[in-house]
């Protein structure tokens, strides 16, 4: 028997079982935290003049000012939201194809890695990046915010809908298959039955974060709220920049909701 | 549900709907086209298509001036890119500690009021979630003034909303019994939390942190574009002067560090969950 007396105390596991890698994740986060901190270069005269005007500017936030310029306010979310609901539709039309062929269980290993690399390549690159490029190949404008969150979308939606027809239930498939069933008529009545529930809910929570970004992208000039929200900054309106952030904000949790109704009836 | 149609001289063909729910399916989906198209046209009202049709020469004019990268700029880059991980990495650290407390506040199980508490807790996050960081950074540098602290923080903002969301409804989903027990022990109240909460929403805890730093790294690459630091600034100094062969490099730069931080959150998140 061994003569380790029991413990008094009961404490609880530790998140990493390994103690050495453990202490050397901590020490390592540490120092790093040590590096990362002195090296920040911070103005503190600068955030200390920043209090003031902090205070002035939460000021110069209320009331929102929704009439002063509400023209270009209305015109704005007109470009965002249509952007929104076009860039989502092209969007899912073109990803819905892509993500069968990015399904291992549907396409054959060459159309497989193609349609991967394209998601790979549309999934690497941000909103902004691609906006920006975008902006100097089409111009300024909603048409280039357009196609920056068209091809945003490709790269979420074929991933996720390529994942959920991998993680489909064989069975239905196969006996569809075996009634002699073409391929087309394979895909239409064994897997698309299967996907379509979470497809919808992917395609609408995708539409959600299309107009979150629609508010993002014009500040590089690819239209929307976006450029008139960057207008009112630049111009020190911040009565109607609040305007246009309590609109956004409103717009966001509407969709959520509406998002949410419309995925507990479907799914 | 299944209609068998009237049987004709090739035997009953089989529909998948009811010919009322095929035509609700159909006025549906004429709907949407409808109003997509008339979302494009209301979108394209001042596109000037002239612009749009020149996009292949311009496309082809541009890749000539992006190619070859202006590689010996690198150098210049080592130290926004040495920001541009502080800013994710600080920012993220300072989303948890704020958006911990608030996801606890969120959660129906442990907010101290349903009816006061909770519904302030789910606008925070709410407004946290629906602004994006550049928005945020935005705001910020035009009141702590431009540079890398602006970006802590609009990452932070950013972040709270995403954090708090995720954490709350994994608080949500705890085994009420575990904490049950640990309360019959006569444990207190913040001895509940750390012993009968907190150890189940751990891995998801880490796997939220993990991710959302994956996300931060992307999205402080180009918070620079509005002054608020790391490696957008350079970005956005060479777009300023057209000196493509830097942006050239500097997307590179952006694509490698994305990439890698994707494999190590995957990694991490693979080996707690």
């Amino acid at each position: 028997m061994s003569a380790t007396p029991l413990p008094q105390h009961w404490r609880p596991p530790p998140l990493i079982a390994n103690a050495r890698l453990r202490w050397c994740l901590i020490g390592g986060g540490a120092v790093y935290l040590l590096l990362a901190l002195a090296s920040l270069e911070v103005n503190w005269q600068r955030v200390l003049d920043g209090v003031p005007r902090a205070a002035r500017l939460v000021a110069a936030f209320f009331p929102p000012d929704f009439a002063s310029r509400q023209a270009d306010i209305i015109e704005g979310m007109i470009e965002s939201l249509t952007m929104t609901v076009t860039s989502t539709v092209a969007g899912i039309l073109i990803s819905v194809p892509i993500g069968i062929g990015a399904a291992r269980n549907v396409a054959p290993l060459p159309i497989y890695l193609a349609c991967r690399a394209i998601i790979a390549v549309s999934r690497s690159f941000q909103e902004i990046i691609i906006a920006i490029v975008l902006v100097a190949l089409v111009g300024f404008g909603p048409l280039a915010g357009f196609l920056t969150l068209s091809f945003a979308t490709i790269g979420f939606l074929s991933k996720l809908l390529a994942e959920d027809i991998e993680d489909i239930d064989p069975s239905p498939a196969e006996a569809v298959r075996a009634t002699g069933a073409s391929w087309l008529q394979w895909l239409n009545y064994g897997i698309q039955p299967q996907v379509m529930p979470r497809l919808i809910g992917l395609a609408l929570y995708r539409l959600d974060i299309n107009f979150r970004e629609s508010a993002v992208i014009g500040i590089v000039g690819a239209g929307g709220i976006g450029a008139t929200l960057n207008t009112a900054i630049d111009r020190y309106e911040f009565d109607s920049a609040a305007a246009i952030l309590v609109l956004i904000i409103v717009i966001v949790m509407a969709a959520e909701y509406l998002s949410s109704w419309i995925r507990g009836r479907v799914q | 549900m299944m209609i068998p149609a009237p049987s004709g001289s090739q035997g009953p063909v089989w529909r998948r709907r009811a010919p009322r729910a095929e035509l609700a399916r159909f006025a549906g989906w004429l709907a949407l086209v409808a109003l997509t198209v008339f979302c494009f046209e209301l979108m394209t009202r001042g596109t000037i298509w002239a612009f749009f049709f020149d996009a292949p020469r311009q496309a082809a004019d541009l890749a000539s001036r992006m190619v070859p990268p202006r590689w010996s700029y690198i150098h210049e880059l080592w130290w926004p890119l040495w920001e541009t991980l502080n800013i994710a990495t600080l920012g993220t650290l300072l989303a948890l500690a704020m958006g911990v407390p608030i996801a606890f506040l969120a959660a129906r199980n442990t907010t101290p009021s349903a009816t006061l508490v909770r519904p302030l807790a789910l606008l925070v996050i709410a407004s946290s979630r629906s602004i994006n960081s550049l928005i945020w950074a935005l705001l910020l540098v035009s009141v702590i003034g431009p540079g890398a602290l602006a970006g802590i923080f609009a990452i932070a903002l950013r972040s709270i909303g995403f954090i708090g969301k995720l954490l709350y409804e994994a608080i949500e989903e705890i085994d009420a019994s575990q904490v049950e027990a640990v309360t019959a022990t006569g444990a207190s109240g913040p001895q509940v939390l750390v012993y009968g909460i907190w150890p189940q929403i751990l891995p998801a805890f880490a796997g939220i942190s993990v991710f959302r730093w994956d996300i931060n790294i992307r999205e402080s690459t180009v918070l620079g574009l509005v002054g608020a630091g790391g490696i957008g600034l350079q970005l956005q100094a060479s777009l300023n002067v057209l000196a493509w062969p830097q942006v050239t490099l500097i997307f590179l730069v952006i694509l490698a560090t994305v990439v890698a931080s994707e494999w190590v959150s995957a990694r991490v998140r693979h080996a707690f969950i």
